[in-house]
Formats: C-alpha cells, sequence, structure tokens
C-alpha cells in the first residue's frame, strides 16, 4: 500500500493524475516522490506537496483535504483508492476499474465518462457526476457511483450505461440528455430532472418536479428494480420495490426529443 | 529564391507525355527551369529509386467560409477526437479530424502531396469572410468559385428574359467576390427550399417563378461561364443529389448542357438507380456511359469513404431529407437572396446498403469513365470523406484484388446492386497523377499547375518508392511548393504562404448602377460593404479570360 498525506491545501489547483493506481504499481518509493504534477502551468514533484509512505502495489490511500488536487484516479483500470478528506475535480475521469472511496467531498465531473470501476463518495459531489465532457457525444458508459449526500447540475449527463446512486438532494438537470443508465434519487432533485432524455431510467423515492414533456404512463412494480435493489443493498443502500410498501409511476419522455426515457416516482402506501 | 535539383527521379509528367522517365527536374524562382538555365552549386536532392510527380490540385473541396465554420461548430466530438496540431516555431496550432483548421488544413494538404485547393462553394455574402481563412491555409494555392444557380438577382433576370443583363450581373459578382469561377448547386431548388420545396424536375417552373426551371438556369450559367471565357466552366452540382433513381436527371443535364462546358461535381451522389432506399442500386454505368459521349464535360468523383464524415453543402432541401434519415443534428443556413446551406454529420457504415452502393459507385466511376482526363480524384470533402484520405482512394483504384477484398466485406445484398465486381481496370502511377493533378489542373484552367514542363510553378511531390501500394501516397518524402521544400521526410519543415487564383470578367461598367438599387432594397447590408476588396487577398493573381 502507497499512503500519500498532504502537507497543505496548494493555492492553486493542482493536476495530479498520476494518483493512480496503473501509474505507481511499479515504481519504487523515489521514483513515485518524482513524479510531475502541475501546479498551474508550473511542473512540480510530487514530494513536494505530498509525504509519500510505502511503495508498490496497487492499493492507494490519499490524507488530507485534497478539494485542489484535481484528476486522482484518471483513467484508472484496477486497484483501490482511498481518500481520507475532500477530492477535487475530475476524481475517477475515465476510469475503467477498480474502486474509489471518498470519506469527504468531491468537486465536479466525478467518474466523468468512466466506462467501468466503482466511486463511493460518502460527503457531496459537485456538478456533471458522470457526464459527458463539453461536445462528447456520451458520458459514462459503464460503473457505479454511489453518493451518500447530496449531488450539483447535470447529475449524469448524456450517460450511456451505468448507475448513479445520490442519497441526498440534486440540484437541476439531472439526467439531461441521458442516454441509458439509470439515476438513483434518493432525495428528489430540483428542476428540469430528464430534461432531452432519449432513453434511460431516473428513479426518484421523493416526488419531483416534472417536465410538461413527460406523460403518465403507468403505475407498477417494475421487475427489474428488485435487481438493482438486490445489488445496491450490497453497498448498504436499499430500494423499494415491493407492492406492500407502495408502487412506482411511471412517466416517459423527453416528448420534446422525442424520448423513449422513463422516470419512476415511488409513491408509498398511504 | 534558391535554385534547386531533384536528380534521378522516376518522373511522371502526363501533361508532358511523360511516363516513367528517369530525368533532372531543374528550379529557380519558383518555377521549373531548362536544365541549361540552372546556376551551378544549387541545392540537389536525390531522388534516385523515387518517384517525381507534380504537386496535388483538389477541383473540389470545402475548406473555408460561413458552411464550413457552422460545421466546425456543430461537431465538437469530432474535434476532441481530432489529431492535435501542436505550435512549433513556425508552425500554428490547430486540430486535424473532419473539418480541420485553417493552418491544419494547409499542413496536411501538403503533408499529402497536394499543392493547390479548389473551395468550390462561396456565398458572396460571405466572400470577404472565406478570402480570410483561405488567407490563413499555408503553403497550397487556392481558387474559389461563386454560387449562383439560386442567386434570386440572376433568376429574377432570367424570368424577364434579360439573358444579356445577367450574364453582366453575373461578371459583376464573381468580380465582386473575388472568386475564379461560377458554382451551381441544385439549380432552383435552394431557392424552391425558401418556400419549404425542392426542384426535382428539371423541366418544372421552380417554386415563386412563373417559368424560370432548372434547366434554363443550368443552360444559362453554362452559355455565361462561356461567354465570360472563364477558365474553368460551370461547376454544376446537379439536382436530386444523393436520391434513389437520380441517374436519370443526372444524364438529362448533361443533355440540357448540350455542347457547353461544364465540370460535374461529385458524380457518385448523382448515378443511383432504384425507386427508394430499400431498392437503390448503382447506375453508374449508364452515367458513365452518357459522360463519356460527351469530350466537352469534366466531373469529380465525390468518392465515399466508410467512417465519419461531415456533409457541408448549399443544398438546403437534401440536407434536410438527410437529416430526417439520421435523427442526429441538423444545421441550415439562409443566405439572404443568395442561396442557403445545410450541415449534417454523417456515418457512412459498410454494413448499410446505401452507404455500401455509395462507396461502390464512387470507385465504379472512376473506374467506367475511360479518359482520366476527364474524371477527377475528390471525395467532395468533408463530405464523402475527409481529403486526408485521398490515399486510400488510391490504394483501392491501384489494386483490383485488394479492392475485392473490400468488396467481400460488404453484405450480399449490396453487392447485388453493384457493378464493382466485374471491374478489373487498375490505375497506372500516370493515371493517378492525371485524376489528381494534371486533369484537375487543366479543368480549372491553371497552365502552370499540374505539370512539370519548363515554365510551370514548382510544386512537385517527390514519394520513396515506388508507390504500388496506394497507402504509401501518405507519405511523400519531399513536398516542394513554389521551389520551396516545404515537406522533408514527411514533415512539415517550411511553411510558405499560398496564393489566390481569381478573375476579372468583362462585364458591362453601367451594370453596377443597375444592381446597386436593387440591392439598397432587398439586402441587409450596405452595398459598399458587399464587394471584397482586393487587399483582403494574400498575394492575388489575376488569371486571363481568354
Amino acid at each position: 500500500m502507497i499512503r500519500f498525506t498532504l502537507k497543505e491545501t496548494p493555492s492553486v489547483p493542482l493536476e495530479a493524475e498520476v494518483l493512480s493506481p496503473d501509474a505507481l504499481v511499479s515504481l519504487a518509493a523515489d521514483q513515485i516522490r518524482a513524479l510531475p504534477v502541475l501546479l498551474g502551468k508550473r511542473r512540480r514533484r510530487l514530494d513536494e506537496f505530498f509525504e509519500v509512505e510505502g511503495d508498490g502495489g496497487d492499493e492507494i490511500e490519499i490524507r488530507g483535504d485534497a478539494q485542489r488536487v484535481k484528476w486522482i484516479g484518471r483513467g484508472m483500470t484496477r486497484g483501490t483508492l482511498r481518500i481520507d478528506g475532500n477530492a477535487g475535480m475530475h476524481l475517477g475521469s475515465a476510469m475503467s476499474g477498480g474502486t474509489i472511496e471518498v470519506s469527504g467531498d468531491v468537486g465536479d465531473w466525478l467518474g466523468a465518462e468512466m466506462t467501468g470501476g466503482v466511486i463511493r463518495v460518502r460527503g457531496n459531489a459537485g456538478g456533471q457526476v458522470g457526464a459527458a465532457y463539453r461536445g462528447g457525444l456520451s458520458g459514462m458508459r459503464d460503473g457505479l457511483i454511489l453518493i451518500d449526500g447530496s449531488a450539483g447540475l447535470e447529475l449524469g449527463m448524456r450517460m450511456k450505461r451505468g448507475t448513479i446512486v445520490v442519497g441526498g438532494p440534486v440540484r437541476d438537470f439531472a439526467g439531461l440528455q441521458m442516454k441509458g443508465g439509470t439515476i438513483v434519487l434518493r432525495e428528489g432533485a430540483e428542476l428540469r430532472t430528464g430534461a432531452w432524455m432519449n432513453r434511460g431510467t431516473i428513479v426518484s423515492l421523493k416526488p419531483i418536479p416534472l417536465l410538461p414533456t413527460f406523460a403518465r404512463a403507468a403505475t407498477y412494480n417494475p421487475t427489474f428494480l428488485r435487481l438493482y435493489a438486490r445489488r445496491l443493498a450490497s453497498f448498504g443502500c436499499g430500494l423499494p420495490y415491493d407492492e406492500q410498501d407502495g408502487r412506482y409511476i411511471r412517466y416517459t419522455g423527453d416528448t420534446a426529443v422525442p424520448g423513449k426515457g422513463e422516470i419512476l416516482v415511488w409513491e408509498p402506501r398511504a | 529564391m534558391k535554385a534547386l535539383r531533384i536528380s534521378g527521379g522516376t518522373v511522371y509528367d502526363p501533361a508532358n507525355g511523360i511516363d516513367g522517365v528517369v530525368k533532372d527536374l531543374c528550379i529557380a524562382d519558383g518555377c521549373i527551369v531548362a536544365d541549361t538555365s540552372l546556376a551551378p552549386g544549387a541545392r540537389t536532392i536525390d531522388a534516385t529509386g523515387m518517384v517525381v510527380l507534380p504537386g496535388g490540385v483538389d477541383v473540389h473541396t470545402h475548406v473555408a467560409g460561413g458552411a464550413l465554420n457552422f460545421a466546425r461548430g456543430l461537431v465538437p466530438e469530432n474535434q476532441r477526437a481530432a489529431r492535435k496540431f501542436l505550435h512549433g516555431l513556425d508552425r500554428r496550432a490547430g486540430l486535424g479530424g473532419m473539418t480541420p483548421t485553417t493552418f491544419a488544413t494547409g499542413y496536411l494538404y501538403a503533408g499529402m502531396g497536394w499543392t493547390t485547393v479548389n473551395e468550390a462553394a462561396v456565398p458572396i455574402l460571405s466572400a470577404r469572410h472565406t478570402h480570410e481563412e483561405l488567407h490563413d491555409i499555408p503553403i497550397v494555392d487556392k481558387t474559389s468559385l461563386v454560387l449562383m444557380a439560386n442567386n434570386e438577382f440572376v433568376l429574377d433576370l432570367l424570368e424577364a428574359g434579360e439573358a444579356e443583363r445577367a450574364k453582366h450581373v453575373v461578371s459583376w459578382l464573381v468580380w465582386a467576390a473575388k472568386a475564379y469561377g461560377i458554382k451551381a448547386v441544385n439549380p432552383g431548388g435552394v431557392e424552391a427550399w425558401k418556400w419549404g420545396k425542392n426542384a426535382n424536375t428539371l423541366h418544372a417552373p421552380i417554386e415563386g417563378y412563373k417559368t424560370v426551371t432548372p434547366a434554363q438556369i443550368i443552360s444559362s450559367l453554362a452559355t455565361i461561364a462561356d461567354d465570360l471565357k472563364l477558365p474553368h466552366p460551370i461547376h454544376l452540382h446537379c439536382n436530386n443529389l444523393g436520391v434513389p433513381g437520380n441517374f436519370a436527371t443526372t444524364t438529362e443535364t448533361m443533355r440540357v448542357l448540350d455542347g457547353h462546358r461544364a465540370h460535374l461535381a461529385h458524380l457518385q451522389f448523382h448515378a443511383y438507380g432504384g425507386d427508394d432506399w430499400s431498392t437503390m442500386r448503382s447506375e453508374s454505368a449508364k452515367v458513365a456511359d452518357a459522360f463519356n459521349a460527351q469530350p466537352h464535360l469534366t466531373a469529380d468523383a465525390g468518392a465515399v469513404l466508410f467512417g465519419d464524415a461531415v456533409t457541408i453543402t448549399a443544398d438546403g432541401p437534401w440536407q434536410h431529407l438527410l437529416y430526417q434519415l439520421t435523427g442526429r443534428k441538423w444545421g441550415n443556413l439562409d443566405v439572404e437572396n443568395e442561396t442557403g446551406c445545410g450541415i449534417v454529420p454523417y456515418v457512412y457504415k459498410d454494413r448499410n446498403l446505401v452507404n455500401g452502393v455509395q462507396w461502390a459507385v464512387g470507385l465504379e466511376l472512376l473506374l467506367l469513365i475511360d479518359d482520366p482526363w476527364r474524371i477527377f480524384l475528390t471525395t467532395d470533402h468533408p463530405n464523402g470523406g475527409c481529403f486526408w484520405r485521398y490515399p486510400e482512394i488510391i490504394h483501392l483504384l491501384m489494386n483490383a484484388e485488394f479492392r475485392k477484398e473490400q468488396l467481400q466485406k460488404l453484405p450480399e445484398k449490396t453487392r447485388q446492386r453493384i457493378l464493382l465486381a466485374d471491374l478489373d481496370r487498375e490505375y497506372t502511377l500516370s493515371e493517378i497523377a492525371i485524376i489528381s493533378s494534371a486533369g484537375p489542373a487543366r479543368s480549372l484552367g491553371l497552365s502552370r499547375k499540374g505539370h512539370l514542363g519548363v515554365g510551370a510553378d514548382a510544386d512537385v511531390t517527390i514519394y520513396p518508392v515506388r508507390p504500388d501500394h496506394g497507402f504509401l501516397f501518405s507519405y511523400p518524402r519531399y513536398v516542394i511548393k513554389g521551389g520551396a521544400i516545404v515537406v522533408e521526410e514527411g514533415d512539415v519543415k517550411d511553411v510558405t504562404e499560398g496564393r489566390e487564383f481569381i478573375v476579372h470578367p468583362e462585364c458591362d461598367a453601367q451594370i453596377e448602377e443597375y444592381i446597386r438599387p436593387l440591392f439598397e432594397k432587398v439586402y441587409t447590408m450596405s452595398f459598399a460593404n458587399y464587394a471584397v476588396e482586393m487587399e483582403r487577398l494574400r498575394d492575388p493573381e489575376v488569371m486571363p479570360c481568354k
């Protein structure tokens, strides 16, 4: 295991995509210390900002308030990345495998365009979780993002596959231009959820304001949610599906596109 | 300027009847000179074992202007995936991809051995912008054609039977745009599109007019181009582009042209049979037969390659149809009283019947039209594929076996609708030099381009070995443009500036007084700002109309 302890929060964003199991697994401690990071536009050594302990292996632990450290775990394919504290923008961007765990909050673009792996955030996340970068046609293509706290704008924008679960409230445009995959909103979301969505499923356990371009289609208890519930239960977050507890109202849209997406809103039994 | 000798290369110069002769080429002051007039001590390039060809000439491409910028903005996903050009000591940064940026366009063309390009569709209203962009495309020389077949001034005069005045208006507009010739896109159809219609039949009056037909527009503009003695004839994008069964329109257009000179653009998109998308088939044989019998016509292939493309054309109604077929993105522009424009990103897929037929038709036309001096290598960049993929087409043309291997990848259903399996012709190196350089230069009337005779511009491309394998065309060892070595060992070394060729056809001095009041009535800009000033062009050269 390798442990990085942040000496102090940098004054400007630090770009540290080397903080990834793939980049570190074969390196000795002194090689790791010398890895390049960018402080603003200046190229610096990793050990100017972090204390480094241990070497080898694909298990990484980062301690400290890394809210200004960007691109951690970029493109990682394997291993474990544990962050005891906060993390900056683009955490786990384009990752395809492995696990990221964060005890604090994370910035924007968490897991943007990821294609696999699991990200678990105990705190809050910024905007564009699992989204497509500007100009990209599709956002996350597989994998699982679990956020215990809240999330910002454009959650899952243009996502194509995979699952995002948010425990806290979510801001506007969740599932914007969604093409597939599943978003679970345990505390609902603000405005324009599912705008321009083509396909995919948004599950909300709380009533949410809907766009007029979504039409009420049915009331039912979809079978596939049992599978999702079982999988999510292994991460400690349940999902109601039983008829005895309530039912889902299904809305289809966004007919402005026109899309074949769905928003399922949970209605507990009175 | 420095003198240069290229020694020991095998020279292919079809315009001067030289077919694979080992000889020296001498260059001084940017031109090819006779051996005796070269000063001693000139730098020598040892081209032993290499192939020496005249620099490529692209007769039909879209590399600058409003429509192209619209396309650039519409496909950011392509820009992200595009090849990056980092800035260096003498090179500017840019992006390659489907719609390369200005500087990258120059590097990519030169890097492939092409040294002259013709921007084939410029509305007069965006001519100033187009010239600014052409100004920023380094190395290659440029010409541009101005859109005329849906210009309401011209159509109104044709309706009124004032052919003579129409000629002077066209002449004035060509000079106002600082263009090199006349482009006609879907004659009458783009005008009809402003009413939500199209012009599908050549002999019916177009929407908004009582008598003017597409046929009348075509023959009038062809006559005008001849009367004005323009070096390049009317450059015609026929009606019904892309539509199954459109070969009949294309052959009828050839009849309507009735002996006038004309260049038929991207002929591939105009040689389909069938009644709808499910019955679409190749009619390249019928189109090639009709074309072979009309010696005054030239054409470019507009070949399609599988993969990503962006379709950009003034043909607004067609683009709307294509958008409905793809369901992706669509851009549409109205250019006041002159023309329109549509943009649709597109992916050509080999499993798709229509795309498979399109791929085959482009190659079939290149193989079935027997005079290489009349059919030229293009993809209608970026419509059928990017210009930097020309080497792939060259490979397909030079190697029948490779072509048949590729053919096997198409579904059986597609193979029943095309003729390509029966065509065994293989292009020779000399024929490749004709369709990619000598032919288009002759069709454009650029007498100093496309050949290596004494007095020609020293635009020379040197490939490392005899490129039987067409892909080698991707990597010239040296490219010489105007006497300067711009590419060495496949890398852009010396970035020179390209020139622009324009024409100044004769026109009645009073015609401006006719246009001005009309213009002030119907346009949104001031007349004084309409015509492009000479200062906007980089190193322009006015070519004679004779």
